[in-house]
């Protein structure tokens, strides 16, 4: 075979990206996590912990220009190469959310606040486990595997709107709390976008399985995240 | 694509088997050129590119063992129907090769000299002038007319090929490729060269570099071998298309490397 180097250098581009999409999952179960123990020590760690994702993403970044420029990809070596941008984008912004979630933590500091918590871990259980399978499938070129995951961003919209109706309804019971419980708000929204960032990436997968690019899921839940 | 007589394409194959001899050496194309739109003939070495390309002006006829069987239509007309005058073909169907090959005499003659014995009545300099300008050269050389084509660089060399194709006032114009033995900087000055001509004729281009095919083509045409070494054409589709998201299995394996 003539292109053994290109094939080498997409795999290691491959094993990277799952490493920094563990990276991400492991943020996103932890910031709910010391949300849930109201660690603010945790939380703090997290924030930290940001940097070295930013850092892998942009490594990642420049490894893959250097690929585009050196091997001048084409075909499904293209695509491949095109959405593996894609994602290390969407992996950046989700490891953002965490962050966000952390320092919400860090914010509401020991307030008392009532809390959807069951509803905030379930989200992230559920936003974690499909980036990981997505992931898997972004790597396997499972295009079949990556229109089943987009599914189930429903289930996670489902959660948003029960925890987003518990907050108001705390809201209303108890203005005085507004602040706090706007920052809730927050945690539930960025859990929410979470999942919706890993449908785009199971649309480059796709992509890449089909050349075809469009957006799988159509029910408009960027909307109804605001 | 349709198989009606279809004056809307510059040329229309149907049914093209190419022949050295008892050699079949491409088989069964049936390929549309649209006009004046650059299309790019890619495939390995061997799978008959030039054949094709060669069967466009009939400058296979100069092969003594050369047969071939169905019609290549020009305007609708069969160009190697027994009436058709193969001279007349190859002046509307011009070709520039993948050496650049000047004639050993001046610029001027170069561009002039076909003009010239096609019984061009008008003003020789103009021609020679407006033709230099098409093939963007004019002001490189336009001091020097009188000096020897051969004393360009290889790159205008090329470029002069091309004014003495454009001279005789063709439609289409074949290249073989026209770059191989050029720096990417006097490629991309053909490249450009071609996207400018291709206002006016229609561009046929075979080209093993994969990169000039994505960047300087409209069409491409993909060609292999099969099993019988026999040339054939895989996929024909709009550049984008091949280089993006490649229908068929042997076209992706060409583009990405892993042939052969
Ligand atoms: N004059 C000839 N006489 C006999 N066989 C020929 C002649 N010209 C070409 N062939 C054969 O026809 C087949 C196609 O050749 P052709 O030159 O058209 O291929 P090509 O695709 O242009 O290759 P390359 O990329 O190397 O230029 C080859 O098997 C070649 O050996
Ligand atoms: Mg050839």
């Amino acid at each position: 075979m003539p292109r053994e180097t290109l094939d080498r250098q997409i795999h290691q581009l491959q094993d990277e990206v799952l490493l920094l999409g563990s990276m991400v999952e492991q943020a996103l179960l932890n910031a709910v996590d010391t949300l849930k123990r109201r660690d603010i020590s945790a939380a703090q760690k997290i924030f930290a912990n940001d940097i070295a994702i930013n850092e892998k993403r942009y490594a990642l970044e420049n490894a893959l220009i250097i690929i585009i420029a050196t091997q001048q990809p084409m075909a499904r070596d293209l695509r491949l190469l095109a959405s593996v941008l894609e994602t290390i984008i969407e992996l950046e912004r989700i490891g953002d959310y965490a962050k966000g979630i952390a320092k919400v933590v860090i914010r509401l500091g020991d307030s008392t606040l009532p809390m959807p918590m069951r509803e905030f871990s379930q989200m992230a259980e559920q936003a974690a486990s499909m980036l990981h399978r997505a992931l898997s499938a972004f790597i396997n070129e499972d295009a079949a595997k990556a229109r089943e995951i987009v599914l189930e961003d429903d289930q996670v919209d489902e959660l948003y709107n029960k925890a987003y109706r518990a907050i108001v309804t705390t809201m209303i019971a108890n203005p005085e709390i507004i602040d706090d419980a706007n920052l809730l708000v927050w945690v539930a929204h960025n859990l929410e976008r979470a999942a919706d960032r890993v449908t785009n990436i199971c649309e480059r997968t796709v992509y890449i399985a089909t050349g075809e690019l469009f957006e799988l899921d159509t029910d408009d839940s960027e909307e109804t995240a605001y | 694509m349709t198989h009606e007589t279809n004056n809307h394409y510059a040329i229309e194959t149907r049914g093209v088997n190419l022949y050295y001899g008892n050699f079949r050496a491409v088989k069964d194309v049936d390929l549309q050129i649209v006009p004046q739109k650059i299309t790019a003939i890619i495939g390995p070495s061997g799978c008959g590119k030039s054949t094709v390309l060669r069967s466009f002006n009939r400058m296979n006829d100069f092969v003594p063992s050369f047969r071939m069987e169905g019609e290549i239509l020009f305007h609708g007309q069969n160009i190697y129907a027994e009436d058709v005058d193969p001279v007349m073909v190859r002046q509307r169907i011009g070709m520039v090769f993948q050496k650049p090959n000047p004639f050993p005499k001046s610029i001027y003659e170069n561009v002039a000299w076909g003009a010239r014995i096609n019984g061009y009545k008008g003003n020789l300099d103009e021609l020679v002038e407006q033709t230099l300008r098409d093939a963007a050269l004019w002001d490189e050389v336009k001091d020097n007319l009188k000096k020897s084509g051969l004393s360009l660089s290889g790159g205008q060399q090329q470029r002069l090929c091309i004014a003495r194709a454009l001279a005789v006032k063709p439609e289409i114009i074949l290249m073989d490729e026209p770059c191989s033995a050029l720096d990417p900087i006097a490629t991309l000055k053909i490249e450009e060269l071609m996207r400018e001509l291709s206002r006016q004729y229609t561009i046929i281009i075979v080209t093993h570099n994969m990169q000039q095919a994505a960047r300087a083509s409209d069409y491409t045409a993909f060609f292999t071998m099969d099993d019988d070494r026999a040339g054939l054409m895989v996929e024909y589709g709009e550049t984008h298309q091949i280089f993006t998201n490649p229908r068929d299995q042997r076209t992706e394996d060409y583009i990405t490397g892993r042939f052969g």
